[in-house]
């Protein structure tokens, strides 16, 4: 790979410790991966932030990273594994407490804006068409490249720090025209009716296309919480994190339908929801926000929980960016959720928050949150909003 | 199995995917590893159920795999392994990805690939030199 002479002095360490390392990490995935030269980016997303994760050793790499990097580019960060005010409220304990504040210390230190929020393009870090970024978080990243156009590869944690001390990342992958192609269509004639449906949709794709670029034909329109819950959805069940769906993302334009075809139809769905769903009836949890809830979503959570009451036998979290709970604040629906006995778990969410062992089932609107809740030891259940509402109201799934 | 006597020391040469010297015994899988969720952190055991390395310790050993698997969150674990005393002190892969390039940089575990690996044995004693990879 093609190295600048500024670069090669950044290898050298003649900028210090973190960015000598940042350069060894992006040097050798360009090689790895064929790049001929780093390009300059706008943007990034910092994932393996919840010490659930890091553990102590990561704590101590980043601490280590602190000491002497800085970010050089706008650099947001992924969920921690508490809500960093009102943890308590959420069962964390306190040594968890005091180290998860540790790892976000590191992370302000080295310039990162403290978002915790897994969808950043809600609340500022919103990339423009055909912008290079370096992101972690799939969901993000899916999303990204696919209802944006902006182009990154799946970065893990480190390597998303690395790009963000140096400003750039090798241009490999997904940064190049040639790797955003279609290589199946997808002809879906199944019916999309509630928002769980979009992540029942995502499973199935994904499962089909393994590692693929699908390109989705036969849908009309699509939210933004319905392609949010899509790109989880679609890359945590198997495909690139990328897709192309027609009349809906920009770049489906670029490209025609490729010959090799799969079709999704309505008992594809119901199938995905025979998998996910598994057998119970009395509730623990019930989460919402997997990607992290919009402000719409948080309204129709308000909406359905109105005068109602959570059953005392379960809790009902509602995961979403500190941000867009401020404007939950002054819109009365943080008063309503609250008054109905619902938590908000903000900063976090039910992927990365120590959860294994408190809770035995989940009722959420996320295929992705099902897929981790079972890492967790839960049983899973997928639905619409109204039906997660009714599940919490009741503490139970009928 | 062994080498017969005659038969001469071999030299491979690779790319370098993190720079180091190291020598010793070699653990050699045809097999994938998985980081993360695969190996214990705690005790370098290989933990993956079905896995041919399953219930051996990567501790100490230059470990010779075809290619890491797995979530990002494995470049942690080797770190991880590093920080318990608990790291291989060499990686030779075939094909190195992103989870172990990563791992293997931060950690400061020497880490070579492009290495025809069938020519290294569980058992040899293995010499790593930056890209240059010994097997007496």
């Amino acid at each position: 790979m093609f190295l600048t002479k500024e670069e090669k002095h950044l290898l050298k360490g003649e900028k210090g410790l973190a960015v000598k390392k940042s350069m060894e990490i992006l040097v050798a995935l360009g090689n790895i991966y064929g790049a001929n030269r780093l390009i300059e980016i706008g943007s990034v997303q910092v994932a393996g932030v919840s010490y659930h994760n890091l553990g102590d050793a990561g704590l101590e790499f980043l601490k280590e990273l602190a000491r002497d990097g800085k970010v050089k580019v706008l650099t947001t960060l992924n969920p921690a594994g508490m809500d960093l005010k009102d943890w308590k409220k959420l069962g964390i304990d306190e040594d968890f407490a005091r180290k998860q504040n540790l790892v976000i210390e590191a992370f302000e230190k080295m310039g990162i804006i403290i978002s915790c929020t897994c969808a950043p393009y809600l609340i500022g870090n919103l990339p423009t068409y055909g912008e290079h970024i370096a992101w972690s978080e799939s969901s993000a990243v899916t999303f990204a490249n696919s209802v944006i156009g902006a182009r990154t590869n799946r970065e893990g944690g480190p390597s998303a720090l690395a790009a963000a001390f140096v400003g750039k990342t090798p241009c490999y992958g997904l940064h190049l025209d040639e790797n955003r192609a279609p290589n199946t269509r997808v002809d879906v004639t199944a019916e999309l009716v509630k928002i769980s449906d979009w992540g029942a949709l995502g499973y199935c794709i994904g499962k089909k296309v393994e590692n693929g670029i699908p390109y989705i034909m036969g849908i009309e329109t699509a939210t933004l919480d319905e392609l949010k819950s899509f790109c989880a959805s679609v890359v945590t069940y198997g495909s690139k994190p990328m897709f192309h769906m027609m009349g809906i993302t920009p770049e489906s334009e670029k490209y025609k339908p490729p010959k090799a075809t799969i079709t999704i139809e309505n008992t594809d769905l119901e199938r995905a929801y025979k998998s996910i769903n598994d057998d119970f009836s009395d509730v623990d949890l019930i989460c919402v926000g997997c990607p992290h809830c919009s402000i719409k979503e948080i309204s129709e959570i308000a909406k359905l929980l109105k005068n109602r009451k959570i059953s005392p036998n379960t809790e009902f979290w509602v995961a979403c960016s500190r941000l867009v709970k401020q404007m939950a604040d002054k819109r009365s629906y943080t008063d309503i959720i609250e008054k109905a006995g619902g938590k908000f778990a903000c900063d976090t969410c039910m992927a990365v928050a120590p959860l294994k062992g408190r809770f035995r089932s989940v009722v959420t609107t996320s295929a992705k949150g099902c897929y981790y809740s079972r890492h967790n030891n839960m049983m899973t259940k997928m639905g619409s909003l109204e039906e997660c509402i009714e599940a919490a109201v009741k503490g139970q799934w009928s | 199995m062994h080498r017969s006597c005659g038969e001469r020391t071999m030299e491979l040469r690779g790319r370098i995917i993190s720079r180091g010297i190291a020598e010793g015994e070699a653990l050699k899988t045809s097999q994938s590893i998985s980081f993360y969720g695969g190996v214990d952190p705690d005790t370098s055991e290989i933990i993956e159920k079905g896995h041919e390395l399953e219930g051996e310790r990567v501790r100490a050993k230059i470990l010779v795999f075809p290619n890491g698997k797995g979530s990002t969150v494995g470049s942690y674990t080797l770190y991880r392994l590093k920080k318990n005393g608990m790291a291989p002190i060499g990686i030779i892969n075939k094909e190195c990805e992103t989870v172990v390039a990563v791992g293997a940089i931060i950690s400061e575990i020497p880490c070579v690939d492009k290495i025809d690996i069938s020519k290294i044995r569980t058992g040899d004693i293995v010499h790593i030199n930056n890209s240059h990879v010994i097997i007496k």
